[in-house]
C-alpha cells in the first residue's frame, strides 16, 4: 500500500456487490477498506435468488457466467450462507405464458442452460401445492438460493479487508470525504452502494424500486423449487405503476419466503398494507394453501435499477479513479461474482471473462473527457 | 376454570389466563424449539415479536394472544 493512502482501494457499500468486489480485490493482494453507512438497501432485504435471466443477451451472459461462479464459490460457503441448488420453476398460467416458457426454454438450451418444460399433468407432481389448471412450467435446474447478508459477511472476512461503519458525504475521483469531514484517499474508489449512489453521483441514472417481502413460520417439505410466475418477466420490467408477481421460495428452515412487488418513486421503507395484500393475493392464486399459513415478518427493500436493467460496471468516464458497480436491480445477488470479475479485470487492465461493453457506464454517462 | 392439555399433561387455570401464562405456570415457559434447537419463550407479550408461536389444537398460534379454553391441546414440542 502506498504511504498516505487509507487503502489501495476504498469500496463504498458492504452489500453483496461491494463485498464481492472487495473479496476479489483482496485476493489480488490489494488492501481494501470497505465503508458502509448501514442504510437500508437490497442485500439485507432481498430473497437471495440465484437465477439465470434472459431478457436480453447481455443479461443472460452476465447471469449465466455468474451462476457458474456461484457454483464454484458454493463449495467453500459456510452452512450459514444457506446455499441450495433447488432450481427455479417458472409457472405459465395460460397458453400465452406457455409460449413464453417454450421460447425461453429454446433460448436457454441454445446457450447450454439445463432446463426442461413441464406439462400441466407433471406440474402438480413436482409441486403438489400448486393450484389445478396451470398451463405448465419451465424448470431451470441449476438455479439456486442463498442467504445474502451472511454471504456478504463471509466475503468480507478476509485479512486484507478492513471494514468501517461510516457515511461517505462526497467522492472526488479516488478519494472520499466522510460525513465527519475526514478525507480518505486510495488508488481507486469503488462505488457499490446501490440506491444511495445517486447521493454521491447525481448523474447516475439509478432509480429505487421498492419491494415488499414476507416470510412465514416453518412448514418444512411443502415446496421444493423457487416458484415464479412467468408474468414476472412482464410485470417486473415493463410496468411503470405498482406491480406484484408470484415468487415463492422455500428456505432451508422450512419457511416460505414470498415476493415480489415493485413500486417506483418512493424511498419510504414503510410496509404498505395494500401492496402487501396485493402481492400475497397474487401468490395465493398460484399456491392457495399459503392462505392457511402464518406469516411472521414483512419488510421492504430497494432495488437500484438502471434504465436498461443492466448494471453499470467500470470506471466513471468523467471521474478518473472512481469505479462504479451499481444498478443491479433485483439481480445483484446473482450477478455479484460476475460484477467483481468484470471490475477487477478492468482495474488491472486485463481481458475480462465476458465482454464488458454492455455493462460499461459510458452507455449512460458518455465517453471519457480525460485522455 | 378451563382445563387444557399441555404437552400431554392436564392443567387447570383461572379464567382469562393466556396460553403464555399457562406455559410459565406449568411448563418450561417455552412455546417451541427453534431451527438451531433452542427453546424459545414469549418476549413482547403483545403479539408483535412472533417469538411465542405455539401449536394449539394443531394450528400455529401466538401464546400471548390466545386465552386458555376448556379442552385445548397445546404442544410446544410439535
Amino acid at each position: 500500500m502506498t504511504q498516505g493512502l487509507a487503502a489501495d482501494v476504498i469500496v463504498v457499500g458492504a452489500g453483496i456487490i461491494g463485498a464481492a468486489c472487495a473479496q476479489a480485490l483482496a485476493r489480488r493482494g490489494l488492501d481494501v477498506l470497505v465503508l458502509d453507512a448501514g442504510l437500508p438497501g437490497a442485500t439485507a432485504a432481498g430473497m437471495g435468488h440465484l437465477l439465470v435471466l434472459d431478457d436480453n443477451p447481455a443479461e443472460l451472459a452476465l447471469s449465466q457466467y455468474s451462476l457458474q461462479r456461484w457454483r464454484d464459490i458454493a463449495r467453500n460457503l459456510p452452512e450459514g450462507c444457506a446455499y441450495r441448488s433447488n432450481g427455479t420453476l417458472w409457472l405459465a398460467a395460460n397458453a400465452e405464458e406457455m409460449a413464453v416458457a417454450e421460447h425461453k426454454h429454446a433460448n436457454l438450451r441454445a446457450h447450454g442452460v439445463i432446463c426442461q418444460l413441464v406439462g400441466a399433468p407433471r406440474l402438480c407432481e413436482r409441486e403438489p401445492l400448486l393450484r389445478e389448471g396451470l398451463e405448465g412450467g419451465l424448470l431451470i435446474e441449476d438455479d439456486g438460493i442463498l442467504y445474502a447478508p451472511a454471504t456478504a459477511r463471509w466475503m468480507l472476512d478476509q485479512p486484507r479487508i478492513r471494514q468501517r461503519q461510516a457515511r461517505v458525504a462526497e467522492v472526488d475521483g479516488a478519494r472520499v470525504r466522510l460525513d465527519d469531514g475526514q478525507w480518505l484517499a486510495a488508488t481507486a474508489v469503488v462505488l457499490a452502494n446501490g440506491i444511495q449512489a445517486t447521493e454521491l453521483c447525481p448523474e447516475l441514472p439509478i432509480q429505487p424500486k421498492k419491494g415488499h417481502l414476507l416470510i412465514t413460520d416453518r412448514y418444512p417439505g411443502q415446496v421444493t423449487h423457487t416458484l415464479v410466475e412467468l408474468g414476472y418477466v412482464t410485470s417486473a420490467h415493463n410496468a411503470s405503476g405498482p406491480s406484484a408477481a408470484c415468487n415463492i421460495q422455500p428456505r432451508p428452515t422450512g419457511q416460505l419466503f414470498i415476493g415480489a412487488s415493485r413500486q417506483f418513486g418512493t424511498t419510504d421503507p414503510q410496509v404498505e398494507g395494500w401492496m402487501l395484500a396485493r402481492m400475497l393475493k397474487r401468490a395465493t392464486e398460484y399456491v392457495p394453501a399459503l392462505a392457511q399459513l402464518n406469516a411472521i415478518r414483512a419488510w421492504t427493500g430497494f432495488r437500484a435499477a438502471s434504465p436498461d436493467g443492466l448494471p453499470l460496471v467500470g470506471q466513471h468516464p468523467q471521474r478518473p479513479g472512481l469505479w462504479l458497480a451499481v444498478g443491479h436491480e433485483g439481480l445483484g445477488v446473482t450477478t455479484a461474482p460476475a460484477t467483481a470479475d468484470l471490475l477487477v479485470a478492468q482495474l488491472f487492465d486485463e481481458h475480462p471473462p465476458l465482454a464488458a461493453q454492455a455493462y460499461l457506464p459510458q452507455r449512460f454517462l458518455g465517453e471519457p473527457t480525460h485522455a | 376454570m378451563p382445563e387444557l392439555t399441555l404437552d400431554g399433561r392436564a392443567l387447570r387455570v383461572a379464567e382469562g389466563t393466556s396460553v403464555a401464562a399457562a406455559l410459565a405456570l406449568a411448563g418450561d415457559g417455552c412455546t417451541r424449539t427453534s431451527v438451531s434447537g433452542q427453546r424459545r419463550a414469549p418476549l413482547c407479550g403483545m403479539g408483535i415479536c412472533q417469538e411465542c408461536r405455539v401449536s394449539i389444537d394443531g394450528r400455529r398460534r401466538l401464546a400471548c394472544q390466545t386465552l386458555c379454553r376448556d379442552g385445548m391441546q397445546v404442544e410446544t414440542r410439535a
